[in-house]
């Protein structure tokens, strides 16, 4: 199998895709927010129960469509998890960059090493925003999905 | 030998690959497989060399100056018109309009022809496998107007059940919108039959054709069908050109859309009057390059035996279908008789997107996602399908390529 292929279907990742983490719907959510990409039909809601610093006390998410947009969610749900908006943001820029192939250095060692395994959709272009579309509907659920 | 195959053999599809220079290109190291000709197909060495030729030596703008480039760029873009007329057997040459492609043929009969005659209550019958350029223009009228849509639905196997369709008919239907050919299932609809159902009720019909006038030949006046919408890039021809074919009478009857030059017979400050048809319909510059490319391309598709091409696709088809009946892990969708060219398939534990990336990196092009169709995929329950389309360049080893790279997908993703 290409090299390319292999970076971005790592077994991390199907993992994720297979048996995603924090799956379901979280009944007393504060905030949450519909993510919906119309190019493929990927769908992913994100419920969040936030605390002070708008901290992350619990997430959950449910969504369908390919491999890339639920590891990412999942991915993302188990990173977020404990995190005020501050961390939580600079983690997102962090990872924007990452999937990219951009600089990723303003990520903090150990939540850059995790990420890592996303790096590879940088290779891929076509399918970044598949990466991202879990992380922008956060963004949204903060933002503007107060329930 | 099988007689489809003997029929095929008159049509040699490795000799027209060499019309094709885009074909012998490789993607990530690997030979192109090109099956997303559904989407759009490659265009021959003649076209593009014709388009060049032509803006070379004979270029101007059109039906404006005297001088004798525009003398001459007229001519061929007349002569373009002509070329559409015949690849319809239309009876005049002034049922043909240059458009932009086939969202804007479409677009054009919505604006000018329905909307003028929508009552709030009326009614559009279309059905669920119709491309969204042959919903949305209605939902306008709907939205706007109060129209009401009336969907037909298709069988499990994708065919369409003429008498669903005749019931939808009511005395309040202004129109009948139905596909030639679904850009997602492949079904040929019964396009004379549909016409003869309808005309007994009163009512006009529209054809998508954007997909069937590239799979088979088509005889307007044959099918007595009051529009029929083309588009240049899936016949092997450039982007930006597409045509309307109207009937007379209704072209004659119907208002302008786009206000422009070249659509007006005089303009006063507080008068104006419109040029007849087709030009009160092709306001501004047309694409003129681009026409004369359209019919250099439906020259080269009429230089085959069209029935023989046909013949060549649905062995690739047939062929495919075979290969892929083998998965228990593979679901096809659409299988009506007698259908097009085209394969659309949702494969267990692989999403579409998935499977065309890594269909991709073995230099196999298929098309995944939701292919403008989303009632379509309501019906039959998915958000997605891979599909592979087939055209007059293709042969059995571009489906090869394709099992084997479904084989490949399913190595990694499940």
């Amino acid at each position: 199998m290409d090299n390319a292929l292999r970076e971005l279907y790592q077994e991390v990742i199907l993992d994720h895709s297979r048996h995603p983490r924090h799956h379901g719907v979280l009944e007393d959510a504060s905030h949450k927010a519909e993510g919906y990409n119309p190019l493929c039909g990927d769908r992913v809601t994100v419920y969040l129960k936030l605390g002070e610093d708008n901290r992350v006390s619990d997430i959950k998410f449910v969504g369908k469509g390919c491999a890339i947009s639920q590891a990412s969610a999942s991915m993302m749900t188990d990173m977020l998890k404990g995190r005020t908006a501050a961390e939580a943001d600079r983690l997102m820029t962090g990872f924007l960059h990452l999937v990219k192939g951009e600089d990723a250095s303003n990520l903090l060692e150990d939540d850059r090493e995790r990420l890592e395994v996303m790096g590879g959709i940088s290779e891929f272009p076509m399918r970044v925003k598949c990466a991202t579309l879990a992380w922008h509907t956060y963004k949204n659920a903060v933002e503007e999905g107060a329930t | 030998m099988t007689a489809q195959s003997k029929i095929a053999a008159s049509f040699d599809a490795e000799s027209a690959r060499g019309d094709f220079e885009i074909l012998s290109r490789t993607v990530y190291g690997k030979p192109l497989v090109y099956l997303d000709s559904g989407a759009s197909a490659q265009k021959p060495r003649v076209v593009l060399d014709t388009m060049r030729d032509f803006a070379q030596s004979d270029y101007a703008n059109v039906h404006r100056g005297v001088h004798f480039l525009s003398a001459a760029a007229t001519d061929r873009y007349e002569a373009a018109r002509r070329t559409v007329q015949k690849f319809l057997n239309a009876a005049r040459e002034d049922e043909i309009v240059f458009t932009k492609g086939g969202t804007e043929a479409i677009n054009l009969v919505s604006y000018s022809y329905l909307a003028p005659r929508i009552q709030p209550g009326d009614e559009i019958v279309l059905t669920v496998m119709e491309h969204h350029s042959n919903i949305v223009p209605w939902h306008f009228l709907r939205e706007r107007q109060g129209a009401v849509l009336r969907w037909v639905d298709v069988r499990d196997d994708g065919s369409l059940d003429i008498e669903a369709l005749d019931a939808a008919i009511t005395p309040k239907t202004k129109l009948v919108a139905v596909t030639h050919m679904s850009n997602v299932l492949g079904t040929i609809t019964p396009l004379k039959e549909i016409v003869a159902r309808a005309h007994a009720k009163g009512v006009p019909v529209l054809a998508d054709g954007c997909q069937g006038a590239v799979h088979e030949a088509v005889d307007v006046q044959a099918l007595d069908i009051d529009f029929y919408a083309i588009t240049g890039h899936k016949l092997y021809g450039p982007t930006g050109i597409g045509a309307l074919y109207a009937k007379r009478t209704h072209l004659r009857a119907m208002q302008p859309f786009n206000g422009g030059g070249e659509m007006i017979r005089e303009v006063a400050k507080e008068r104006i009057t419109y040029a007849d048809p087709p030009a009160r319909f092709e306001a501004g510059t047309p694409p003129i390059i681009e026409s004369i490319g359209l019919a250099t391309a439906l020259d080269y598709l009429s230089s085959f035996d069209r029935k023989a091409v046909a013949a060549h696709e649905h062995d690739l088809l047939a062929y495919a279908r075979e290969q892929v009946s083998q998965f228990n892990w593979l679901k096809v969708i659409g299988d009506a008789p007698g259908k097009g060219a085209i394969l659309s398939f949702e494969a267990e534990g692989m999403h579409a997107h998935d499977l065309a990336t890594i269909l991709d990196r073995e230099g196999v092009a298929v098309r995944a996602g939701h292919h403008c169709a989303q009632p379509l995929m309501e019906r039959f329950g998915v958000t997605s399908t891979s599909r592979a389309s087939f055209a007059l360049y293709n042969t059995r080893a571009d489906v090869d390529a394709l099992i084997a790279g479904l084989h490949k997908a399913r190595g990694i993703l499940v």
